[in-house]
């Protein structure tokens, strides 16, 4: 079990904005009205996307139980994360104190069935609480079968999904990153891109935090590709473990669109001084601002000249795609509620559009966040903490918001309320990176907002109605 | 009849077996206004959050009493009071039920005594029912964890006959029906229509069908359930005239029913197939002392026709059941009813019920064990949930979707598989996926002599039906 002064240490990020706030950004939960998962939750959607890797789940069937197989993203290859696996700790093995010889078995029984390349072991609340050591049975098992075993000790009790965020992070960079040099640059077929320049150089860089959700990385891929940044490793969307092994090397970061795994970065830069930066994918306007902020800290003029081309030639297709969508979208008022970052991230994409931003969730965000909405949306935005359903609806109500966007767990809260919903956060079921992400936003919004449910299941049966004039029912029987 | 094949390896890989928290949780949640808590840290509550609104696709009350890491090493008693106090204040809902995770249950908690203290503390909430039930995940299932809750709430709540004054059959129309999870809402729909039939008034104990079954209601937000059995029901089971219950699993909770009111019992294990829909009607002709009406007569008569017509698809097929006991046993009991074998049967926790189950051997597993069997005994087709389609997919056979949780199909929960109406659309549905993708062709022979174009010799089609 990690100590007090550990999860300490992790809350403790300097890189963090909420370090500077009086209150730590992680307050206590109220037992009996909290929301929200656990350390293992988070640590295990952080690091889940590493596609080959098998990931054993070290408690009672609870954790695993409910919750594997449970993520929107997509790998381009190897589908081991798919498999569920967990010790599923009896009654017996728990009493008897056979849950770390269990466990020591469970890796072999993996590395013998899938040949995995590394194994990943998520310690849970039993474990943790009659002290299995983890750290020595990983330990002892790699010793034993040669193959990494990562121990990544996510006990759901430890804290937020959050905390857990930064606790697979940290495993990263203890166990993984820096054991393996990248491969040498391969001989790349750019048939489909323009021809190369005098100084085209390749960079090595990283995206932290991109999970690939409904594979929408593949949307901005290619044009990483043109560009000649070679993504050592997305941590975690379709990577693979040979991947994070060489992550030491890149010359910059990109932190996307979330600070859950700022520890990776920060850490990285401390022990290897690679330079990051903080980007989205998401929206026009960021997107290009995250491709000009590579060439920016990469510093090769070059690559400024063929992203500024590559920008013009990507925005002017792009805006000419969504010139009818617009038309649509356009002065429909958002509610929108995501934690954290993802909010002026997601507020310039809908802005785009010319959809109208009336209130937006900030209970996740820096003040640095809430400063940047401001300067985006002006300085009298509704800013939203009360994230409960009826705070929520009432604001819905009161702005004569046509929208919410929000994640999964709000979905039927909007639906059950009959207000059009869009879901933005890990399990959807659509990818909206990239230029090309856009139109699949706009035809997701319109699809939701222009739906003729709405009326259907907002007006009352026919029967309910006072009737206005009797002759009308006599034109119905012609039919 | 089965041989128990215990669990014979250390890791247990693409697991069947859902938590019993989460099944406590479901017992729960077909109360009206209720509101589950788990006692264990904020991920046991998300977790299963995310699982019954997948399932589901409602929002789902469900509440957590947030185990940190200083209550999970110094005691969590504080956290059990707070959080039914918080919840008591906040919605002031009928039922609380306080369900153990393996977390409280390993650090010693003791939730009926934290239950007795919050009583103590705070009469101004008598008139909340809140239960303590022991569920944790380290042993049991979604089933027992569901039988379990159901117990608890029916010796906390229903009254003795001698103190409340009710005797059996005081209320003449009414029977009292204890649901096992196997039943979807859209079975309870169906079952209280046959009930009616009968002129009868069945009371669902719990009825899901009421709060889980995707109802639009003129509010727009409930903070505990809508719908579901009212608490109030519960105090005049006693006048009923008889109870029927359905699903081996809630023994122990008819027993603890009888006990309190001596109304009779009528024990069915499922009621999926002819026979078991019969010895239903049969217990409904003699509670009710009517014939039996027309319309079911002639659903009878339809299922048998269906019979006859699926069996030429459904006989010796060679199929996979993954299920908690009473699903389990209910599918056993409808395919060999119609000539099929059950070739592997897995299921996720030792129950005394699996040992009547008319099959060789049942396997103590997951969804690999069940993959394994079915690759070693040739199944033809795998009835499992939502997990199991991945399974299906490298078997190359086709899946019955049943059991929790359904995830990748819209609608799922609402399913009727009950009734002779449910068994004869189960049996259309088994045999169109039979014809549809798993009848076994002969594989074309070409004569060395033969005279084809020669373009058809190379690219020769896969002996593929589809």
């Amino acid at each position: 079990m990690k100590s007090t002064k550990d999860i300490a240490v992790l809350l403790d990020e300097p890189a963090c904005e909420h370090n500077k706030k009086e209150k730590s950004g992680c307050a206590k939960p109220k037992p009996g009205a909290s929301a929200g998962g656990c350390a293992f939750d988070g640590a295990q959607i952080a690091l889940l996307p590493i596609a080959d890797v098998a990931h054993i789940v070290h408690g009672p069937i609870a954790c695993a139980g409910s919750s594997w197989d449970n993520r929107g993203t997509r790998s381009s290859g190897a589908t081991l994360y798919r498999i569920g696996m967990t010790t599923d700790l009896t009654e017996q093995d728990i009493v008897m104190g056979r849950a770390e010889k269990r466990l020591f078995h469970a890796i072999k029984q993996a590395i013998d069935t899938y040949s995995p390349p590394a194994v990943f072991i998520y310690n849970t609340c039993v474990p943790a609480l009659i002290g299995d050591d983890i750290n020595a049975v990983c330990k002892s098992a790699q010793e034993r079968w040669g193959v990494p075993v990562v121990p990544i000790d996510s006990a759901g009790f430890y804290g937020t999904k959050n905390l857990g965020n930064r606790i697979a992070g940290d495993a990263m960079v203890n166990h993984v990153i820096g054991t393996r040099d990248p491969d040498p640059l391969p001989e790349a077929d750019r048939t489909n891109f323009p021809a190369v320049t005098p100084n085209f150089k390749v960079h090595d860089v990283n995206l932290v935090g991109e999970y690939n959700i409904a594979g929408e990385f593949w949307h901005v891929l290619p044009l990483l590709d043109e560009l000649g940044l070679r993504i050592l490793c997305t941590l975690s969307g379709d990577a693979r473990f040979r991947e994070v092994q060489t992550m030491h090397k890149a010359e910059v970061n990109m932190m996307v669109c979330s600070k859950a795994m700022v520890n990776v970065a920060r850490k990285l830069n401390q022990q290897y001084g690679t330079p990051w930066f903080e980007g989205s994918f998401y929206g026009i306007t960021d997107t290009s601002q995250s491709l000009r902020d590579f060439a920016k800290a990469l510093n090769d003029d070059d690559l400024t000249a063929r992203t500024d081309a590559l920008i013009l030639r990507e925005e002017t297709q792009i805006r000419k795609e969504l010139e009818p969508w617009k038309e649509r979208l356009k002065g429909k008022r958002v509610l929108l509620f995501t934690g954290g970052v993802k909010s002026w991230s997601v507020i310039s994409a809908l802005q785009d559009l010319g959809m109208v931003v009336v209130a937006t969730g900030t209970k996740k965000s820096t003040e640095e966040d809430k400063a940047r909405i401001r300067e985006l949306m002006g300085e009298d935005t509704v800013m939203i903490d009360d994230g409960s359903p009826r705070a929520l609806l009432k604001i819905v109500h009161d702005y004569k918001a046509d929208i919410l966007i929000a994640g999964g767990r709000n979905m039927y809260t909007a639906l059950k309320a009959k207000v059009p919903f869009l879901d933005i956060n890990q399990e959807r079921e659509f990818g909206y990176e990239g230029y090309r992400g856009m139109l699949e936003l706009v035809r997701q919004l319109a699809l939701t907002i222009e739906s003729p449910v709405w009326e259907a299941v907002r007006a009352p049966a026919p029967w309910k109605v006072k009737p206005q004039t009797a002759a009308v029912s006599t034109t119905v029987e012609c039919a | 009849m089965a041989d128990i094949l215990k669990r014979n390896k250390a890791l247990s890989v693409n697991p069947l077996k859902a938590s019993q928290p989460i099944g406590g949780s479901l017992a729960t949640l077909g109360f009206n206004r209720a509101m589950p808590m788990l006692h264990g840290s904020q991920g046991c509550t998300a977790f299963a959050k995310v699982f019954f609104v997948r399932h589901f696709r409602e929002p789902i009350p469900l509440q957590s009493t947030a185990m940190d890491q200083g209550s999970s090493v110094m005691g969590a008693d504080e956290n059990v009071r707070e959080g039914i106090k918080t919840i008591a204040e906040k919605s002031r809902p009928a039922l609380i039920t306080i369900l153990t995770t393996g977390l409280a249950e390993t650090q010693g908690a003791d939730v009926h005594r934290n239950v007795r203290e919050f009583k103590d503390a705070h009469p101004e909430f008598a008139d909340i029912a809140v239960v303590g039930v022991n569920t944790p995940d380290f042993t049991g299932s979604v089933e027992t964890g569901y039988a379990a809750t159901l117990t608890e709430i029916l010796r906390a709540v229903v009254p003795d006959a001698k103190t409340a004054g009710t005797y059996p059959g005081k209320r003449k129309k009414q029977v009292n029906v204890l649901a096992s999870y196997i039943l979807t809402p859209g079975d309870l729909e169906a079952l209280r229509d046959i009930f009616e039939q009968f002129q009868l008034r069945p009371v669902f104990i719990p009825d899901i069908s009421d709060s889980l079954d995707g109802c639009l209601t003129d509010e727009d937000f409930s903070p505990v359930t809508i719908g579901g059995t009212p608490l109030s029901e519960l105090l005049t089971v006693g006048d009923a005239l008889a109870t029927i219950v359905i699903g081996e699993s809630l023994n122990k909770a008819a027993e603890v029913l009888e006990e309190k009111t001596g109304v009779p019992t009528y024990t069915l294990g499922h009621l999926y197939g002819l026979k078991a829909n019969d010895a239903l009607i049969s217990a409904l002709i003699e509670i009710s002392g009517r014939e039996v009406p027309e319309r079911i007569e002639r659903q009878r008569a339809q299922l048998q026709d269906a019979m006859l017509d699926t069996h030429f698809m459904l006989g010796q097929l060679r199929i996979a059941i993954a299920a908690d006991a009473d699903l389990l046993s209910a599918f056993v009991d409808l395919v060999q009813e119609m000539g099929a074998e059950v070739v592997t049967a897995v299921t996720s926790c030792n129950v005394p019920l699996l040992t009547k189950i008319p099959v060789a051997t049942i396997k103590i597993g997951d969804l690999e064990d069940m993959e394994l069997s079915s690759r070693e005994h040739k199944a033809q087709l795998v009835i499992g949930n939502s997990h199991a389609v991945d399974t299906a997919e490298r078997l190359g056979v086709p899946i019955l979707r049943a059991g929790f949780p359904l995830y990748d199909i819209i609608g799922g929960y609402q399913k009727t598989w009950i009734g002779y109406r449910g068994t004869r659309q189960t049996l259309f549905d088994l045999a169109n996926l039979v014809i549809n993708f798993s009848h076994e062709e002969i594989a074309a022979y070409r004569s060395i002599y033969g005279q084809k174009p020669a373009s058809e010799l190379t690219d020769y089609p896969p002996s593929s039906c589809h």
